[in-house]
């Protein structure tokens, strides 16, 4: 007997990973969730039937969703993170001493318990003093919040199910009015690469852009996302990504990572010329 | 009767698995002979696209299915007879007015009736005797009826034939129905209420009262608007005192031949979903829009009202489903915080007047979509918010009817341009829509003032209707 899971990455592409054996599936009030534990990729998480980690790439993903923030304005104390449940992006989060309050809100608290239980490997530091968190909307909590976070991450699924309404401009707005005057916003921006994912791409810049100052976008390679190429979103008040980046004083922290450095961030921000096309950069 | 039964839809379904072969209209025969409007709609919603025949009965003179789910929908809504209505409350209301009235006949009603109610004057030749519902100066609304008013109607116009009441207001506002009842029946006037916007008040719990249980003698209750049916579709209701018979005649008058399956079998379908679910589907609701109007008033700049514009005059009572929201403080206009979320937040409400937005809440809203109206809100007010002194204080204008609608509607009439007009009588209505409310009827002497009125709700942005000129900057007025 083989055990497949598949994801569509578009109407016409199918993505199938052979899995070992499933470990938990369970209906949250808000989503389907299931953990397989896979032979190439070790475990993987699937939100409503949509790949949202597997073990192996997941570093690649979580690296550049939180240090690139990071490593352009070293006064970052307090930060939000939407989303996320898995904790990836808390962990790394967590490398740095100077960070000293970390709010993370989730919707569904089934996905932070499934992770706990199953996926260690991302959800390890959740239980950090630092970190707090809160089970909510997310566009409920940060309307409520004014001048009040350093560094703002966004750690959407995609712009359809929970995660719809992080892809609003009264989502943005919002965060823009929470955020401090150096703020700085990162979110996960989809892919240029399949039709559907690059119009949620391009929406989400769209909407960004208007609203901050500064708004760029920079890429990574998630090799088990649609497409592997995938992008994010760099926002910001004041600073600027690359100009702006303190290469020598990150890598005087002696940060362990094993997909970012200081070269890849100056050169993640450099991106293919059909993505400059659909951001209207061309 | 058995309330879960639901039989327009069981014998259409019957009727879909008895594979037919149809000779009959419609021409597209199941969907076969209009593929791309079949992928659009989806077969089964082709194949139930029938016309009238035996099995699946005959809206015009119904016998059996329609009638049996006519007379479940009375017994849902506690009425004595029901009719399924397949061109919109409009069509309701007007058979409501012809049914009570013949022309030359008086029906005392509120000036800011729907169009649909005047409508039914020009039509069939009844004189309107408006009663002015007063105005809420601090949001710029008009209220309901107050009984000092109909009281003093009813004495200066005994002969009139019906009141006509609408209740609730789109913005949620409600008359003391119990109360007009009992006078107007006292005076042998039969009490006709346009409920388009009050099909929860018979499956809610703790709503105002509704006009059948209020013992109203008719009402046209838009089912599809906060009861689930399809768009179009409608019920009118009536009590105790009325011929049905003569109202399914006056309905037949223009009511088409070829009432549509799809709209008859939401209706059914509708009725059995609010009698089994009602009470929790409006529970629902209010939770909702409860939990929007106390978030949106500590927002600041907003007022989104409630029970306490309560006044038990001519705002008895007051639905709280209704999400009405107040714009002024912001210093914009409710039309243009209503444009702002459509064209930049990707919301659409219901409408926007000059002082407020509606947002219509029901049980297809989920937590998400509430929390993104509160936040784009939020916005709206964070980026556009301005001075609000010089904002337009509405008035009630009291008009001044010199002919009957219908006289008005049939005199010749010239076209002259709007900002010349002071002092004509207009020919035409002159709307904003939604809520399609008439600034102008058929009749009524043009002011200043009301020149002015439509000249700023253009400005803001409101979509203006009801000339021939479709740029609404002519108007034709009687020649005198
Ligand atoms: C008070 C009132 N009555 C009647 C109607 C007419 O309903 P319909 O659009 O279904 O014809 C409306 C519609 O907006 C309304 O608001």
């Amino acid at each position: 007997m083989e055990l497949w899971y598949t994801e569509k990455h578009t109407k016409n592409v199918r993505y199938s990973i052979k899995v070992n054996k499933q470990l938990v599936s369970v209906e949250s009030e808000f989503q389907r969730i299931d953990v397989f534990d896979s032979y190439e990729f070790g475990r993987i998480l699937v939100l409503d039937g949509y790949l949202m980690l597997t073990e192996k790439d997941e570093f690649m993903y979580h690296e550049m969703i939180t240090h690139v923030p990071i490593a352009v304005n070293p006064d970052i104390k307090d930060v939000l993170v939407i989303g996320a449940g898995d904790g990836g992006a808390i962990r790394e989060l967590t490398k740095y001493d100077f960070i000293e309050k970390i709010d993370m809100v989730e919707i569904d608290k089934m996905v932070i318990d499934i992770c706990r239980k199953y996926i260690p490997q991302t959800a390890s530091k959740l239980d950090d003093e630092r970190v707090n968190i809160y089970y909510e909307d997310g566009l409920k909590f940060v309307r409520s919040k004014q001048d009040k976070y350093d560094l703002i991450i966004v750690d959407s699924t995609d712009p359809f199910g929970p995660g719809e309404t992080l892809f609003t401009r009264e989502f943005y707005g919002n965060c823009y009015k929470a955020l401090k005057e150096d703020g700085i916003l990162v979110n996960q921006n989809e892919s240029p690469y399949y039709p559907n994912d690059a119009k949620a791409m391009q929406k989400a810049h769209k909407i960004i852009k208007s609203i901050f100052a500064v708004a760029r976008v920079y890429q990574a390679h998630v090799p088990t996302y649609p497409s592997g190429h995938w992008m994010f979103g760099f926002a910001s008040k004041k600073y600027d990504p690359v100009a702006d980046l303190k290469e020598e004083w990150w890598n005087s922290l002696g940060i362990y990572t094993r997909y970012y450095n200081t070269d890849l961030h100056k050169g993640s921000f450099a991106i293919p010329n059909y993505v400059k096309e659909l951001l209207g950069y061309a | 009767m058995e309330q879960k039964n639901a039989p327009i839809y069981e014998a259409l379904e019957k009727h879909r698995l008895d594979r037919i072969v149809h000779f009959d209209v419609p021409g597209h025969k199941g969907g076969r002979g209009n593929k791309e409007l079949t992928e659009f709609l989806g077969e089964k919603c082709l194949k139930v696209d029938v016309n009238s025949m035996k099995p699946v009965d005959n809206l015009n003179h119904p016998v059996s299915v329609i009638k049996e789910a006519q007379e479940l929908a009375a017994e849902a809504f506690g009425a004595k007879s029901c009719f399924f209505i397949v061109s919109g409350t409009t069509a309701a209301v007007q058979a409501m007015v012809m049914s009570a009235c013949k022309a030359g006949d008086k029906i005392i009603m509120p000036r800011n009736v729907h169009k649909s109610a005047i409508n039914a004057l020009v039509i069939c030749g009844a004189i309107p005797v408006y009663i002015n519902p007063g105005i809420n100066k601090r949001l710029g609304i008009a209220l309901g009826m107050s009984i000092s008013d109909i009281e003093k109607a009813i004495e200066e116009n005994p002969d009139a034939k019906a009141i006509l009441v609408n209740n609730p207001t789109y913005y949620g506002i409600c008359s003391n129905l119990k109360k007009i009842v009992e006078i107007a029946h006292k005076h042998n006037m039969l009490v006709l209420v346009d409920e388009a916007h009050g099909t929860h008040f018979y499956f809610g719990e703790n709503m105002p009262v509704s006009a059948m249980k209020a013992g109203a003698d008719m009402a046209a209750v838009s089912m599809h608007k906060t009861g689930g049916s399809l768009t179009q579709s409608s019920i009118l209701l009536c009590g105790e005192n009325i011929n049905n018979d003569y109202v399914r005649q006056i309905i037949g008058l223009t009511q088409t031949t070829s009432a549509s399956y799809l709209l008859l079998a939401s209706l059914d379908l509708a009725r059995k979903n609010l009698s089994l679910n009602g009470a929790e589907i409006f529970r629902r609701t209010v939770e909702l829009s409860q939990y929007a109007r106390n978030e949106i008033n500590s927002l600041g700049g907003y007022y989104a009202f409630s029970t306490e514009i309560i006044d038990n005059d001519a705002v008895y009572d007051f639905d709280i489903t209704k999400l009405s929201i107040n714009t002024r403080d912001i210093g914009l206009a409710g039309v243009e915080v209503y444009d702002i979320l459509r064209d930049d937040y990707g919301i659409q409400v219901e409408f926007g007047d000059l002082g407020n937005i509606l947002a219509i809440i029901s049980a297809g809203d989920r937590g998400k979509e509430i929390e993104r109206l509160i936040s784009a809100l939020y916005e709206i007010k964070r980026l556009y918010s301005k001075d609000p002194t010089g904002m337009y204080d509405l008035n009630y204008i009291d008009p001044d009817v010199v002919y009957a609608p219908q006289q008005a509607f049939y005199s010749s009439k010239k076209p002259v341009f709007i900002k010349d007009s002071a002092g004509m009588i207009s020919g035409e209505f002159v709307m904003t829509y939604p809520p399609g409310i008439p600034i102008l009827a058929p009749g009524e002497r043009i002011t200043e003032e009301i020149i002015n009125y439509i000249a700023y709700a253009k400005e803001k942005g409101s979509l203006l209707m009801g000339t021939q000129d479709m740029n609404v900057e002519k108007i034709y007025v009687l020649e005198e």
